[in-house]
Formats: structure tokens, sequence, C-alpha cells
């Protein structure tokens, strides 16, 4: 008989299984993980998590047998009443003893749930698309290594030796062992001298002899500096974000916004989140909404509490420009704003807004994203363009060709991934110096 | 210590729950010693491998198995058997044995001390001892060889993906497993399977064909005129028509496989064979290894190697494991092959020992017989399930269990009351019960019956339906499909009642040029 322990043998033995299996069902999954997407909030979106797909896309069809027609017999333990002859009527979802019958199932359209890691969701979540690299590459380039003294270790190379701590160690050990120092045995040769001067007689030598012996025995056993004793310096390499980030997302909230339009609005700044937080080391996100009035609030305020009002976007626009001098320099700052609205805005303010972008606003940012939001049954069917909005032509007089702002409409949630895709593609090469 | 019968002490093997490798080895000698004292059993060596839950669940979604080729279809396994774990909606079993010589079990690390006792006996001793003496496994499997032929599969599949691209391999062996319980043979064969030299003759047999493979001599006409005059009986006799074994048949008849499509055929259809056995054995082995680490604990606690603790904590979960909830309760699911096994075999040794008149009357041979444990080992040895409970199933154990018979006619509005635990029932009840586990009575008898091969080619197979249930259709549309790509032409299947001869359904796939080479 053996007794194998094989539980340090590399597990994960199912793992290219798994692999096959995800890229078998990958069209299903990643329609799962989006539709998983729309329930979740922003902040854990990158959390994985259990999800469900169509068991018929995974189904294995063997040939067998249907589950129901003909005659069939069945066998059930635990007879209470009845007897030779009775006759009872069909009982419906067949609960009523067809436990014999194997695999069923696989006609019906119920679901394969099983649990993504948070790599794999985010894999299959951003499958399709393309991370911009405006963004990447710039933090690339300024993400610096910085080393750092992180405590000791027990190796290392000779120059880094961390003498004093040797030394501690070194001298603990030895009070610790009671190692004899030169100084007693010193002192114990001049005794034994003394003594032996002095005639005294053999055996009082004879004692101190020994005890000396038993001294320099212990000192040779009890080195002075132990291999254990050696501690090194240690360091560690630290990756040290040069650049930060940080997005403020601008959410319209007035009367009128519908529930589809805030939708689309979420779901575009949660795609704009995990990008961000997936190349970036330090992503703040802070949220705006406004309606006649801008605050900020928090993640749950901010999808889910119901607002309704007039609309003057500029209040967004100040409110963020406040929140950037307090909290945010842009000297220090990667600085992205995205603002979602359905384009509605008062009249009168329509100018401001577009001054303070302008003057303001894209000067100190990296990009600012605007995303109109239209009602599901827009555009018009027919050929005729619908009207643009108010704020719309207003934005339109200051998008720049460099491409920094940029502004686009949509109508569905099917066009929020290429919408967010092309806006986050990088535009040539000629990359602006910026605040970081 | 205490003294057993014959006065001798034994030290108690754990205390608590914890264990380590020198507690392990203690309880395997001690179970060993049971083993042999109690039951005479006769096993191959053990192997005991302890594995963390991780690994559990991995050797789960691969059939158990210790290695296998790539596919997604485990990895699916693995991930519902994860979440199922996960969730705690199911614990893993504390064991798993492979009937391979040595025989190998796992055993969990967080198991207890009792549960590593339990496993032991159940596992190492109980499954063990009829892996190598039941005679389908006799038949059927090459204990020496398994591990050897898989790690052989395993390489080939890689190879072959390597060669020939993951997706076409991945294709192939899914229209494989579509098939795969239509690719065991039923009936034993000629010779003992030697997995090894198989795997050698496989090889020089395909170099062969390999290097002497030319297209060219498929053009050359020649022999068809004489082909075409060939009657039906003549071509399938060529054929060896009907064949059940579909696997086999494309393996050796598929026009358009290549070599080593034909290769993977051949590994898909082997490890089905492997596991064809235990399919039909299901209720003897388990009852098989219950009956044995019921007595092995029993004479462990017995002669004090176990303390009462853990022998109570072994008694829930024995008596969880035989449970067997009636058929109105919510989580029925089913005859519990432990409960039905287990139950059995107590029957047996009670027919054997201590019998009434009923059981003189039914079981004349073993009735009174004594010497229970030698009429239990020839049982394991000799029967599988359906003969077994055809056979020995008591009316007592009707009776006690409760069992009745209902039988469901589609045609009629209610299910009728055919037999229960009376006199004129047991009977009936025996032979409806012997025939859930009747292979040939469960699963659809589909055969190759013909094929035109200098004609269209077309393959015709037949379904013999029993008592007037159809396939599943659509799962049969898919197989049929897969089955078209293989073959490389139209295929056909006939659904026959077999009385009339009248064809009941039709199912027709035509052949897409996705597999062929």
């Amino acid at each position: 008989m053996y007794i194998i322990d094989r539980r340090l043998n590399p597990g994960g033995k199912s793992f290219a299984n798994r692999q096959r299996f995800l890229r078998r069902a990958k069209a299903l999954v990643q329609r799962a993980v989006r539709d998983n997407f729309k329930s979740r909030s922003i902040k854990d979106l990158d959390q994985g998590g259990e999800i469900g797909i169509m068991r018929q896309g995974v189904h294995e069809p063997t040939l067998r047998r249907a589950a129901s027609g003909g005659q069939r017999d069945h066998v059930l333990p635990g007879n209470k009443e009845y007897l030779e002859g009775d006759t009872i009527p069909r009982p419906s979802g067949g609960s009523g003893g067809s436990g014999s019958q194997p695999g069923q199932g696989g006609d019906g359209e119920d679901e394969f749930r099983f649990v993504l890691t948070k790599e794999e969701y985010l894999d299959l979540f951003l499958d399709d698309l393309e991370l911009p690299d405006l963004a990447k590459r710039r933090l690339m380039d300024t993400e610096a290594k910085e080393i750092q003294r992180a405590g000791y270790s027990t190796t290392g190379s000779p120059a880094s030796l961390a003498i004093a701590r040797t030394m501690r160690l070194s001298l603990a050990r030895r009070l610790a062992l009671r190692r004899p120092s030169a100084a007693e045995i010193l002192k114990l040769d001049s005794e034994i001298e003394r003594l032996e001067r002095e005639g005294a007689p053999e055996s009082e030598l004879v004692a101190l002899r020994e005890e000396r012996e038993r001294l320099v025995r212990r000192n040779r056993r009890i080195s002075y500096i132990d291999p254990i004793d050696l501690r090194y310096r240690r360091y560690e390499a630290n990756p040290k974000p040069v650049a930060q980030a940080v997005m403020f997302c601008l959410m319209d909230v007035s009367g009128s916004m519908s529930e589809h339009m805030k939708d689309l609005a979420k779901r575009f700044f949660a795609l704009l989140h995990l990008f961000l937080t997936r190349c970036y080391n330090h992503v703040d996100i802070v949220f705006i909404r406004h309606t006649d009035r801008a605050e900020e609030v928090d993640e749950q305020t901010f999808f889910y509490s119901t607002e309704t009002g007039g609309t003057i976007v500029s209040t967004a626009l100040e409110e963020m420009l406040i929140i950037m001098r307090q909290r945010y320099n842009p000297a220090d700052w990667n600085i992205y704003v995205a603002q979602a609205s359905d384009g509605d805005n008062m009249g009168s303010d329509s100018a401001k807004a577009a001054g303070l972008l302008h003057d303001q606003i894209l000067p100190a940012c990296q990009y600012f994203a605007y995303l109109e939001v239209g009602r599901e049954e827009d555009p018009m069917p027919t050929g005729t363009a619908p009207r643009p909005s108010d704020l719309w032509r207003t934005y339109e007089t200051i998008a720049t060709p460099e491409g920094h702002f940029v502004m686009r409409k949509v109508w569905h949630r099917r066009e929020i991934y290429p919408v967010f895709r092309e806006l986050f593609r990088r535009r040539g090469t000629n990359v602006r110096g910026g605040a970081a | 210590m205490k003294a057993d019968r014959t006065g001798h002490t034994h030290p108690l093997l754990f205390s608590g729950t914890d264990w380590d490798f020198d507690t392990i080895r203690r309880i395997y000698d001690a179970v060993e010693e049971a083993a042999r004292d109690e039951l005479g059993l006769d096993t191959y060596p053990n192997q005991i491998e302890v594995i963390t839950t991780e690994q559990m669940l991995d050797a789960y979604s691969s059939t158990g198995m210790p290695q296998l080729y790539k596919h997604w279809s485990f990895g699916k396994q693995f991930a519902h058997h994860e979440l199922v774990y996960r969730k705690g909606m199911r614990g893993l079993a504390y064991e798993l044995v492979i009937n391979s010589d040595p025989c190998i079990s796992y055993v969990m690390e967080e198991n207890t001390a009792m549960m590593q006792t339990l496993v032991i006996a159940h596992a190492a001793f109980g499954h063990n001892h009829f892996f190598k003496n039941n005679y389908l496994f006799r038949q059927w499997t090459d204990a020496e060889g398994i591990r050897d032929y898989l790690e052989f599969a395993k390489g080939y599949v890689a190879a072959c993906e390597e060669r020939h691209g993951q997706a076409a391999v991945e294709q192939l062996i899914d229209a494989a497993h579509s098939l795969m319980n239509q690719g065991v043979h039923r009936y034993p064969r000629r010779q003992r399977l030697d997995l090894k030299a198989e795997e050698q003759r496989e090889a020089e047999r395909h170099a062969y064909q390999e290097r002497f493979y030319n297209d060219l001599w498929r053009t050359v006409p020649t022999g068809t005129q004489q082909a075409s005059r060939q009657n039906e009986d003549k071509r399938r006799a060529l054929l060896e028509l009907p064949e059940e074994n579909i696997l086999y048949f494309l393996e050796k008849t598929a026009p358009k496989l290549a070599p080593w499509q034909r290769e993977i055929l051949r590994i898909v259809r082997h490890v089905a064979q492997y596991f064809y056995p235990q399919s039909q054995t299901k209720v003897m082995n388990e009852g098989c290894a219950t009956y044995c680490h019921y007595r092995i604990m029993t004479r462990l606690h017995k002669q004090g190697s176990i303390n009462d603790g853990a022998f109570l904590e072994f008694l829930q979960s024995h008596t969880n494991v035989v449970a067997q909830p009636t058929f109105d309760t919510p989580y029925y699911n089913g005859i519990n092959p432990y409960a039905l096994g287990f139950a059995m075999m107590e029957d047996i040794a009670r027919i054997c020992n201590v019998p009434s008149d009923e059981d003189r009357e039914w079981f004349p041979d073993i009735a009174g017989k004594g010497d229970a444990d030698n009429v239990l080992k020839h049982i394991w040895a000799n029967y599988r399930d359906e003969s077994f409970i055809a056979q020995f199933l008591s009316p007592r154990l009707i009776r006690e269990w409760r069992i009745f018979h209902v039988a469901d006619d589609a045609s009629k509005n209610a299910l009728e009351i055919a037999a229960i635990h009376d006199e004129r029932g047991y009977r009936r009840i025996r032979r409806a019960l012997a025939r859930q586990y009747d292979i040939a009575w469960q699963q659809a008898d589909i055969q190759v019956v013909d094929v035109d091969l200098a004609g269209d080619r077309h393959l015709i197979l037949q379904h013999e339906v029993i008592n007037g249930i159809l396939l599943a259709e659509s799962d049969t549309t898919q197989v049929l499909q897969n089955l078209a790509s293989l073959w490389g032409y139209n295929v056909i299947l006939r659904e026959v009642d077999p009385a009339t001869g009248k064809v009941l359904k039709e199912h027709v796939a035509r052949a897409t040029p996705a597999i062929a080479a």
C-alpha cells in the first residue's frame, strides 16, 4: 500500500478544460455578462460572479428516449394507501415518480449556471472593446518604479548586509545561549595562573581547569556570528503613480431625462470607469448630477435617487471646476470628464456653458466626452434628420479638430459599446502634452 | 485498549478528528486486517492519495480519471460542480476510487480521521474487491493497462490538435461523445482486452496505413460492377451488419475519415467501454462497498480500534448514505443505489443465517446455508444489477420498503397501480424493478442495419421501439447530424415497431462536409 500526498501537485488540472468551455460558450457567456452588467453597480463591476447561460447552448446531445409518451413502468418505494388496480390521476410535471428516467432536461430552456472569476468576467466584458491608447500610453510613460526599503530578509547580496541588525541578532543569540565572553575566560586564566603560582592544591586546580575547558568548548561551539544572524536590507520596487486620474461624471437628472436615458448614461459611465480602473492605478470618480442646480453626490444617489427640475447645464460645469480646484490640481491629475444629457438646456445658459467649457475646462482636462442620450423611439424612422438639441448646437461650435472634445449621440443601448469604443480610440500619433 | 473475542487487544487508532500520515497508515493496516479476517476480501494493491478539495473537483470533472484528453465538456462539468459545491448545495463525495491496478482511492484532506477510515474501508476494500472480482469488470476492463492507455490517449489527442487544429479535433470529439452510448460492445468479445498491446498495434497499423495511403486508389474503377451485383444479404454480411456499436462501425467503415480521426473515435469508444460495466453495476458496487464498510467499521469498534464517538459519527454518515426517501417526499430522486444495495446485501446475509419459511421457498439455494460471506462474494462476482435484483430481491424487502409498481400509459388519462407489495405483486415488482436496471431495456436499441457502399452510401439505422417510447426529438436530430458528418453521406434513422415492423418515425440527416477529412 502506498499513501501519496498529492496536495502539493499543481492544482487547476481543469483550467485548460475550463478555458475551452468558456471559449466554446463565448457568445452565450458574453451575452450573459452583459445582461448581468445591467444589474450591477459601478463599484462591483469588476468582481466576477455567477452567471447563467442557456443550457441549450452547451447541451451535449445523446441518442436517448423521450421523457414522455408510450408505456412506462415506475417502481417506487413507500406505498401507503394504494391497492393493486387503483388508478391515480397523472401528476403534472412528472413529479409523480419518474425518478428512474435519467437525463431529463436538455429540451428545456433552463439555465446552466456557474461562477466566473474576476479576470474571466472582465476579459469577456471588454473583449470586443479596443482599449483606447490615448490614456493608456500616457500612463505607461509616466509610471515610475521607485525603490523602497522593505524591511530585512535572510538572503541577499553582501553589499546589502545590514550590519547593525546582524550584530544585534548575534548579540541576542549569544546572550540567549549564554556564550561565555572572552573576559570570563581570561579571568579564569589569571585565577588558575595565580593558584599555580601560589602552589594551591591540585584538586582545586582540576576543578578550575575543567571549568575553563568547558567555557572554551562552549565558546567554540556557539559562534560569535552565525549564518542565522545574517540580515540583509530588502528593497522593493514600488510602482509610483506619477499620474493619477479623476473622472468627472456629469449627468443631467432633470425631469426631461427618462429612465431609458438614464440607463444609457449609466452604462456609459460604467464602461468608462471600468476602462480607467483597468488602465490606471488611481482613479477617482466624482459624481455630479444637476438639474437647475448641481451637487456632488455618491454613486448610489447618482444612479438611483429621483430628482426633477429644470436644466441649467453650466451649474454642473461650475461645480466641477470648483471641485477640480479644491482637490484635483490639473498639474498632478489626468482629468477626464464625461457628460451625459438629453441636450435640453435653458436657452440663456448655453452660451455660459460653452464659455466655461472652452475657456476653463478644456484646457485643463485630458478628454471631454459629451454623450447625448436620445429617446428609444428616435431617430425618426423616415429620412428626416432630427433637430439637433440646444446643447448639441452650442457644443458643436467648440468641438476641436484635434479631438479631445468629442460628442456623440446614442439612442439605444446597443450603441453604447461602439460609441464608447469610438470615443476612446486613439487619434493620431500626436499626443498632446498633458498635465501629467 | 479492549480485548476482543479472541483475547487480542487493539490500540485505539485515533482520538479526535485530526489525522496525519502515520494515522492513515495505522488505519489502513487495521482496516486491512479487518477486511481480511472479517470478510476475506480479495483486492488489487491499494494506493491512497490525499488530495485537496479543488483536486477533487478536478477529478470529478474528468469522470474520475486521473488523466483524460482535454475537452470543453469536462470544463463545463467542472464549472458546474464548482458552483454547486461553493454554494454548499451539495458536499463533495468523500471519496473517489479508480478501477485500476493498483487501485487508486482519493481521500480529501479535510475529512476527519473517522471519514478517512470509512473511505478506506469503503473504497480501498469494498469497491476494490468488487472491481477485481466482478465478471463484467474482468471481462471488459483492463485495470492494469487503463492508466497507460489514458496517458496515450491524452498525448494522441494533443498531438492531433497540434497537427490538425483544435477546432477540428474538438468537433470530432463532440460528435464522438454524442454517440458514446452507442460506442460499446454489449456482448463479450473474443479475447481479453490488452490495451497496452492494442496501443502498440494501433501505432504500427497507423504508420503502415499512412505510408501507403494514396487517394488515387479510390479512383481505380475495378470491382464496382461485381459489387453492385451483390445481393443485400451478402453486402450486410460483409459489413458484419447489423452492428450496434456505431462508433466501432464508423471507425472501421466510414469512407471519408482520415486515420487520425478513426483513432480518436477509437479512443472515445475505449473510454465508453471502460465505463460500461460501471453503469450496469451501480447497485451491486455501492451495495458491496457499503456492506463491507459497515462490517469493517463495526468490527473496528468492537475490537476497540475506534471509540464510541467515532463510531457514532460513522453511524450518522452511514445512515445518511443509505437513506431511502419514499416516493412522496419532495426530495425523492429515484431509488438510492447505496440504500437498495446495502439493504439487499444485509437481506441476503439474513436469508443465509436465519431464514424464514418464505425465504426457504423463494431462495432454496441459499436459505439457511450459513456462510453468508461466501454467498455474497459469489454474488458480487457473478451478477450485475439487473440479474442481481431479478434473483435476490426478497418479498420481505419489498414489504419493508413498501415497493409498488405504477404503469404509465400515455394513451390513458390515469396511472394505474399494477402491483403492490403483496403475494400477487412480489414477482411482478421484482421483474419491473430489475428491468429498470437492464441497460438493454433502458437504453434505446439502435443499430446500423444497412448501407450501400457501392450505391448512394446512405447509412440506415433502426431503432426498435419498445413500449412505444420514441427518441427525444431535438437531441436525435443533433446526434444524427453529427453522425452524418462522420459518415460523410446521408444518414437515415427509422424508428420501428418490432411487432408490426411498421415505421413509426423517420429522421434524416444530410451530410455536411464539416468533418470530412
